[in-house]
């Protein structure tokens, strides 16, 4: 996201109408959600002090991922949250703010590819089986262990991918789901004109 | 040299080149944790260190004893006072106030200091003892987990593994603590890692690539500014604490003359802008001069100069400053359009801000709006009533005149804070000591005690003067004793009207006048008798003839604290105010004339 991109408070609103300035029409920008990444210290408590900056300060947070990077001192952060554009853009000056963050990217805006792995445990036994690896095969899904009566699955994808896929099995008797969470990354090749 | 340019120059010296050639004979050499952390201190330069000892820091007390630092110990009596008076040590001599307490309670006594020194970035460093590494998490004896519990109240905190990493983690909690926006930072110290053996080493150098300090202050945006100052026809400067931080604050006054743009300060900007000045304004907000809120109003341009639009300056938002373009100048990134939107931002320094814009703008011709300014000032003066009662505000102003704007205050919190703002018209930056963003009472004695101590340190020469209410003078009334033990001539004045005023005062207006819990007539003490069983001079007034007398008693005895104890009217009530949630037109002036002007 451009963080010097013009949003409206109330007071700025306030300002516009004394002046006879149009004003947008759809009233205050809408919630949306981001995916951000984060570079933070692979140390101690680096974790921790960005999930709790989300509680203290009262922001959404969907799911975070964490791992290190191809720098064994640098873990990546990747964290989905919702929020209108001042939030977002409070959101990510608070991450910097915090000294154990190295840099901050808001990808939501830009080219990226996204994946997430969920295992699911299926109870299905005879046609029923079957049937249920025909959907893993068109999701490209892998068999992961096999018992008379379950099969575990593994699909990776982009998360409407995945939940597509669990709604699917829900009819078949889901047993455990276990889902990673979102992990992105912007492509190397950018689009003309657009910003990190 | 006047003791102004000296607070001025001390501010101004990075704390840091006078410690580092006191610790070069350690290098290299092996001693225990706890004699590395001692020189570790030294090398900051950190001349009183407020303390309470324990079981989990007691090592560092030995070898205290043993090894005679050059920094001095302060006993506090109480951790909170300790942190307190680390916050009043750095807001009179702008260096970093230091803390030691143990694990445990003593690190849990120090987390109101530390939050208001978060709120109101004050450059502190916390050290708490620790249990020993392997007891953590096993809920062994006074122990606490100080990281967790302190996360989100500092700018930063360390648990320190090792010995050797000691000199590092310090240097970089002392860096951490002054620069940028400066705010409190913990280091937890177990006591195995105190007791372990290590060898001092010293790097000057820090290696943070997490933190940096920003500087966003280019042609575009300097440009921008100087059309929309030229633009102008109605421009103020609204100042905050961050112009005294970045030791802006003879810049900033310049500038203000420079330009002719007139002047307001929040409460901790107070002496950034001498209030003696004909374009100053005085305080905005809640409790804020009438005529500085109407300017604010009015104003079509607000230059916004390290200053976060707290929600005690602008009311309701949406009302606030409604026909003004926003210049905000401000260090933290995420204070910058967080409350107010602002048209233009420099996230940078205010001082190097101010420097680079000064040549660049024009005088501006603004007589009319400063004649606009001079009628609401005309219309609605700040006065109090004249009857033959001890009136708080009639002693802040005895009291401005006996200091001549030239001591350092330390207020508390509530009505006192507000008449103190008002009334002592300051003048000089440092010199207004106060907890604005977490309203702490009990802030003022142990504030005071620090800026003592600092101002001992450092060989400046002014008188410091306590302001508290009585409510909020018994919360830390047991560092009295300390600051008699060390023969800190404090001027300690209570403003004993009985009641916890400000509560009163919001009872009265808006609940119907039921005095819930407020009344403290028949549980205070004796506050003289109190006073001198803690070895302090204690005076009385009770009548506004009496004042001169006690203030020129007080001011004669320089060997120990005084208190002053002004049996001031309990039904005063601080006026102008904006009730809380309002928009700034709605100042309520007096008890009698609740109407609002718009």
């Amino acid at each position: 996201m451009n963080e010097e991109a013009i949003t409206l408070t109330p007071q700025q609103l306030i300002r516009k109408r004394a002046a006879g300035e149009p004003v947008e029409p759809g009233g205050p920008p809408q919630s949306q959600q981001h995916i951000i990444n984060v570079l933070v210290e692979n140390s101690m408590g680096a974790l921790i002090r960005v999930v709790n900056m989300f509680s203290a300060r009262g922001f959404n947070l969907d799911s975070v991922t964490v791992g290190v990077t191809e720098d064994s001192t640098i873990s990546r952060m990747c964290i989905v949250t919702r929020g209108n554009d001042r939030v977002i853009s409070q959101i990510i000056r608070q991450l910097n703010r915090l000294v154990d963050t190295i840099a901050v990217y808001d990808v939501t805006g830009t080219d990226f590819v996204e994946r997430e792995l969920c295992m699911i445990k299926v109870r299905c036994t005879g046609a029923k089986r079957s049937e249920v690896l025909q959907i893993n095969e068109i999701f490209r899904g892998r068999v992961v262990d096999v018992t008379p009566d379950i099969l575990a699955l593994e699909i990776v994808g982009p998360t409407r991918k995945v939940d597509a896929f669990v709604n699917l099995m829900r009819t078949h008797g889901i047993e455990e789901v276990a889902r990673s969470g979102r992990v992105a990354m912007q492509r190397a090749l950018q689009p003309a004109g657009s910003e990190i | 040299m006047s003791s102004t340019s000296t607070a001025a120059a001390v501010a101004e010296t990075p704390q840091r080149l006078r410690g580092r050639d006191a610790v070069q004979q350690y290098i290299g050499k092996k001693m225990s944790g706890a004699e590395i952390f001692l020189h570790a201190l030294e090398a900051e330069d950190a001349r009183v260190v407020f303390g309470h000892p324990g079981g989990a820091v007691i090592h560092v007390y030995d070898e205290m004893a043993r090894v005679k630092p050059n920094f001095q110990h302060v006993l506090v009596r109480h951790e909170q006072g300790g942190t307190h008076a680390a916050e009043g040590y750095a807001k009179a001599t702008g260096q970093v106030g230091t803390v030691l307490v143990t694990s445990g309670p003593g690190a849990t006594n120090t987390v109101t200091g530390i939050a208001d020194a978060f709120m109101d970035s004050v450059p502190i460093v916390v050290f708490t003892g620790q249990v020993p590494m392997p007891l953590i998490g096993n809920d062994a004896f006074q122990e606490t987990d100080t990281l967790g519990v302190t996360r989100s109240i500092t700018k930063h905190n360390y648990l320190v593994r090792s010995p050797d990493d000691i000199p590092r983690i310090v240097h970089e909690a002392y860096h951490l603590a002054r620069t940028g926006r400066p705010g409190p930072v913990v280091v937890d110290l177990p006591k195995d890692v105190l007791m372990a053996e290590g060898v001092f080493q010293f790097d000057d150098e820090i290696h943070m690539r997490g933190y940096s300090v920003p500087d966003e202050c280019d042609e575009i945006r300097l440009h921008r500014a100087v059309r929309m100052i030229e633009k102008s026809q109605r421009p103020l400067l609204y100042v905050g604490g961050g112009t005294i931080n970045s030791n802006a604050a003879e810049v900033l006054t310049e500038f203000a003359h420079h330009l002719n743009i007139p002047v307001t300060t929040s409460l901790h900007g107070l002496g950034a802008f001498p209030e003696d000045d004909p374009l100053s304004l005085g305080m905005l907000g809640m409790h804020g001069m009438w005529w500085a809120n109407q300017a604010v109003q009015h104003a079509d341009l607000i230059i916004a100069v390290g200053a976060r639009f707290d929600d005690r300056v602008t009311g309701m938002v949406d009302r606030w400053a409604p026909h003004a373009a926003i210049i905000h100048i401000e260090i933290d990134k995420s204070c910058i359009s967080k409350n107010i939107y602002a048209d233009l931002a420099f996230n940078a320094d205010v001082k190097s801000v101010l420097e680079q814009l000064r040549p660049l703008v024009k005088p501006k011709k603004v007589k009319r709006w400063l004649n606009n300014i001079q009628d609401w000032r005309d219309e609605c003066p700040l006065t109090y009533a004249d009857d033959g009662e001890l009136r708080p505000q009639y002693v802040l102003e005895k009291l401005r005149a006996k200091s001549g704007g030239d001591a350092v205050v330390c207020t508390d919190v509530g009505q006192n804070q507000m008449w103190a703002a008002q009334y002592l018209k300051f003048t000089q930056p440092r010199t207004h000591i106060t907890s604005g963003g977490l309203g702490t009472m009990g802030f003022s004695l142990p504030a005071a005690l620090g800026a003592g101590f600092g101002l001992r340190a450092y060989g400046i020469d002014k008188t410091v003067i306590s302001i508290n209410g009585d409510g909020g003078f018994m919360m830390n009334a047991q560092e009295l004793a300390v600051a008699a033990a060390h023969g800190i001539p404090l001027k300690v004045v209570i403003m004993n009207n009985n009641f916890l005023g400000m509560v009163r005062q919001w009872q009265e207006l808006f609940h119907e006048n039921r005095f819930s819990h407020t009344d403290l007539t028949d549980t205070n003490p004796d506050f003289v008798q109190l006073a001198r069983a803690s070895r302090c001079a204690a005076l009385r007034a009770e009548r506004p003839d009496q004042v001169d007398e006690v203030i020129e008693k007080a001011w004669k005895i320089n060997d120990r604290p005084v208190v002053m104890e002004f049996r001031v009217v309990k039904e005063e009530m601080v006026f102008p105010m904006v009730p809380a949630g309002k928009s700034s037109d709605e100042m309520i002036t007096s008890r009698h004339a609740p109407e609002t002007f718009v």
